[in-house]
């Protein structure tokens, strides 16, 4: 009956075993800082998908983000360093005696950290989310803070402001953009859940929602949860990248950062959000040059360190105040307006229902 | 604690509280008329403390022409600020008013890193405005003395304006109910540019007080007091002046004897405004002075 069905399932399979080949292929072909760059970016989608999901598309203004990555790099890095190299790291004070011997693999410390980075989620969502717009924005910058000034401080388990070194180490683009494909898929089949409408609803009108019968409260719960679960996986992701990680890493400027990413890509669209991500990341390390010394017509320019993130700030401004969609707005892409506009195998269904 | 350390926390307490309190008005006032926090207001204290500095030191201006300088351009800065960033938003849904907002912020801190370097530099103390007192077993500087009574001084005023003269009343008018002042012949552009006025004003006297207190500046230097003086204002009630002062002093006061009292829980220092918000905002969300508003559907 609907021809476009098998097309758009086809033409899924067919673009995830194009991306597993070019991923594959990538990992051979591609110097270090490249698949570095790209490996970045997969995280930063995750990192502005999962945003998004809180800010986007609940409309609940959250800049905790920053915090729950910090427990998830945290429980990550813990979980996976070898015995040895936590004595030799932990000279300040030692380890507790229970995370000692620990060494997980990495994918199922990945996952922990996601699991630890929802629970925080959810200590600090049953106050936070009681709380409205810039209340509930500056309360979760607060809880963000407090949970890197307790990282800061529990040196008998996180090592403190020295932070951790020797993180095992994963550079497979296959490993990152697996979580990253994964997340979006996830993402996206939430948000078309009876859970997403719900979402949706609070963000449109919270009061609307609630006589509709819409339990506000455990939906928020539920979007902000889920956030923190993916922005705790991003962390993990984060350490195995950088191999270090210490808590002044996971400041209001990574929010800031992700909070670009969202409003750039539109808020209320995971399209946004992937493609922005990907710019933004690219952006980033393309305007390192900026900051370097270089010469223009025989003169010499000396570096000037904080110009990069001079521009994305304007950057962030002109897209707030005249350009307030973002790229995508709330418009996600899909098969059928691909479909329309090839003009192939037109939906017949259209005018009879 | 012997009487001579306690009696110095107190000074301390006093000076600090009163540093908050004229800061967090800023916020409370433009908070109470346009219902935004204004994240900016904290990078006005450091824009005020770098311009002063450079007064003294490049131009060698006396330190009170300098400062003087420096809290006009910082008022001038601030209404620039409402009138690019925020006046085009006003009828935009509010988080896009906040997240304009947290980009200036960010603008102005590495506008900062950009055009004078990310390392600290040492504020001049003037000889004749900052000297050691001693008094029986203590000795505290002329600024616990002096920043105290700017700060009372400066309340008064901003209190004497927002309840006697016209325009404190359409401020008044404006913050109640922004559509029926319009309706009321009150020229709300004009409320809101004065009170951005006073608050970047008050803010830029507050930087420059802040880095003879605390001599070492830098482009990030406004962050931590700015989200500090935001909790004082929503301690005392926000929206409410007198408000601002009590949660000031109350926040400083309580910081300085956590660390005074608890020495082992110094490192938690700056998570202390922190909780004291989440539970103000929990118990009393009005805040101490503040009305309790209920939202209109």
């Amino acid at each position: 009956m609907d021809g476009r069905k098998n097309i758009k399932i086809a033409l899924n399979i067919a673009t995830l075993l194009v991306t597993a080949v070019f991923l594959y292929w990538g990992d051979s072909v591609l110097s270090p800082f490249q698949k570095r760059i790209l490996n970045l970016a997969a995280i930063f989608v995750i990192l502005g998908a999962s945003m998004n999901l809180v800010v986007g598309f609940t409309g609940m203004f959250s800049l905790g983000h920053s915090g729950f990555m910090c427990v998830g790099a945290y429980t990550a890095a813990i979980l996976t360093m070898s015995p040895e190299s936590k004595e030799l790291i932990y000279y300040m004070e030692p380890i507790v005696p229970w995370l000692k011997n620990i060494e997980w693999p990495i994918i199922p410390a990945t996952i922990m950290g996601g699991i630890i980075a929802a629970v925080f989620g959810i200590l600090v969502g049953f106050p936070a989310l009681r709380l409205r717009d810039d209340y509930l924005a500056i309360a979760t910058l607060g809880f963000a803070e407090i949970i890197r000034i307790i990282v800061t401080n529990t040196i008998s388990i996180t090592n403190g402001a020295l932070g951790l070194k020797n993180i095992p180490s994963e550079k497979s683009l296959l490993f990152y953009w697996s979580f990253c494909i994964i997340t979006i898929i996830i993402l996206k089949n939430l948000i078309n859940s009876s859970w997403g409408y719900a979402f949706k609803a609070i963000r449109d009108n919270e009061i609307a929602a609630e006589a509709m019968g819409v339990s506000v409260f455990k939906h928020k719960m539920l979007s902000f949860t889920i956030g923190a679960f993916f922005a705790g996986i991003a962390g993990a992701l984060m350490a195995f990248l950088i191999t270090s990680i210490d808590p002044t890493m996971f400041r209001f400027l990574f929010t800031f950062q992700i909070l670009l990413i969202v409003v750039l890509g539109g808020m209320g669209s995971l399209t946004g959000s992937v493609i922005a991500g990907i710019i933004i990341t690219i952006a980033m390390e393309w305007l390192r040059f900026v900051e370097r010394p270089m010469t223009i017509l025989g003169m010499d320019i000396p570096g000037i360190p904080g110009m990069r993130m001079v521009i994305f700030a304007i950057l962030l401004l002109v897209v707030v105040l005249f350009y307030r969609q973002g790229l995508m707005g709330t418009k996600e892409f899909n098969w059928d307006w691909l479909l329309d506009k090839l003009g192939l195998a037109r939906n017949r269904e259209r005018g009879i229902s | 604690m012997t009487l001579e350390t306690f009696l110095q926390n107190i000074a301390n307490g006093i000076s600090l509280g009163s540093l908050y309190a004229l800061i967090a008005i800023g916020y409370t006032m433009v908070y109470g008329i346009i219902r935004l926090i204004n994240f900016a207001h904290a990078d006005l204290l450091m824009v005020a403390s770098y311009a002063a500095f450079y007064g003294i030191l490049i131009f060698a201006l006396p330190w009170w022409l300098s400062f003087l300088l420096a809290i006009l351009l910082t008022t001038i800065l601030g209404m620039s600020i409402e009138k690019i960033a925020y006046r085009p938003l006003r009828d935009a849904p509010r988080i896009s008013a906040l997240i304009s907002a947290i980009g200036v912020s960010f603008l102005l801190q590495n506008l900062g890193i950009v055009l004078v370097g990310a390392s600290p530099k040492p504020f001049p103390r003037p000889e004749n405005l900052v000297w050691n007192i001693h008094l029986g077993g203590i000795s505290f500087l002329s600024l616990a003395v002096i920043i105290p009574l700017i700060t009372l001084v400066l309340l008064a005023a901003v209190n004497l304006v927002v309840n006697k003269t016209n325009i404190g009343i359409a401020m008044r008018a404006v913050s109640r109910d922004f559509e029926t002042a319009s309706l009321m012949a009150v020229d709300v552009n004009k409320v809101v540019v004065t009170t951005f006025a006073v608050g970047s004003g008050l803010a830029a006297v507050g930087g420059i007080m802040w880095s003879l207190q605390y001599p070492q500046i830098d482009p990030l230097m406004g962050v931590f007091p700015g989200l500090k003086c935001f909790i004082a204002a929503v301690m005392g009630g926000i929206g409410s002046v007198p408000g601002a002062m009590v949660g000031g002093f109350l926040l400083g006061m309580g910081e300085v004897m956590l660390v005074g009292f608890m020495p082992d829980l110094s490192g938690y220092r700056d998570a202390f405004a922190f909780v004291v918000l989440i539970l103000i905002l929990l118990f009393k969300p009005g805040g101490i002075l503040g009305e309790h508003v209920v939202e209109k559907v």
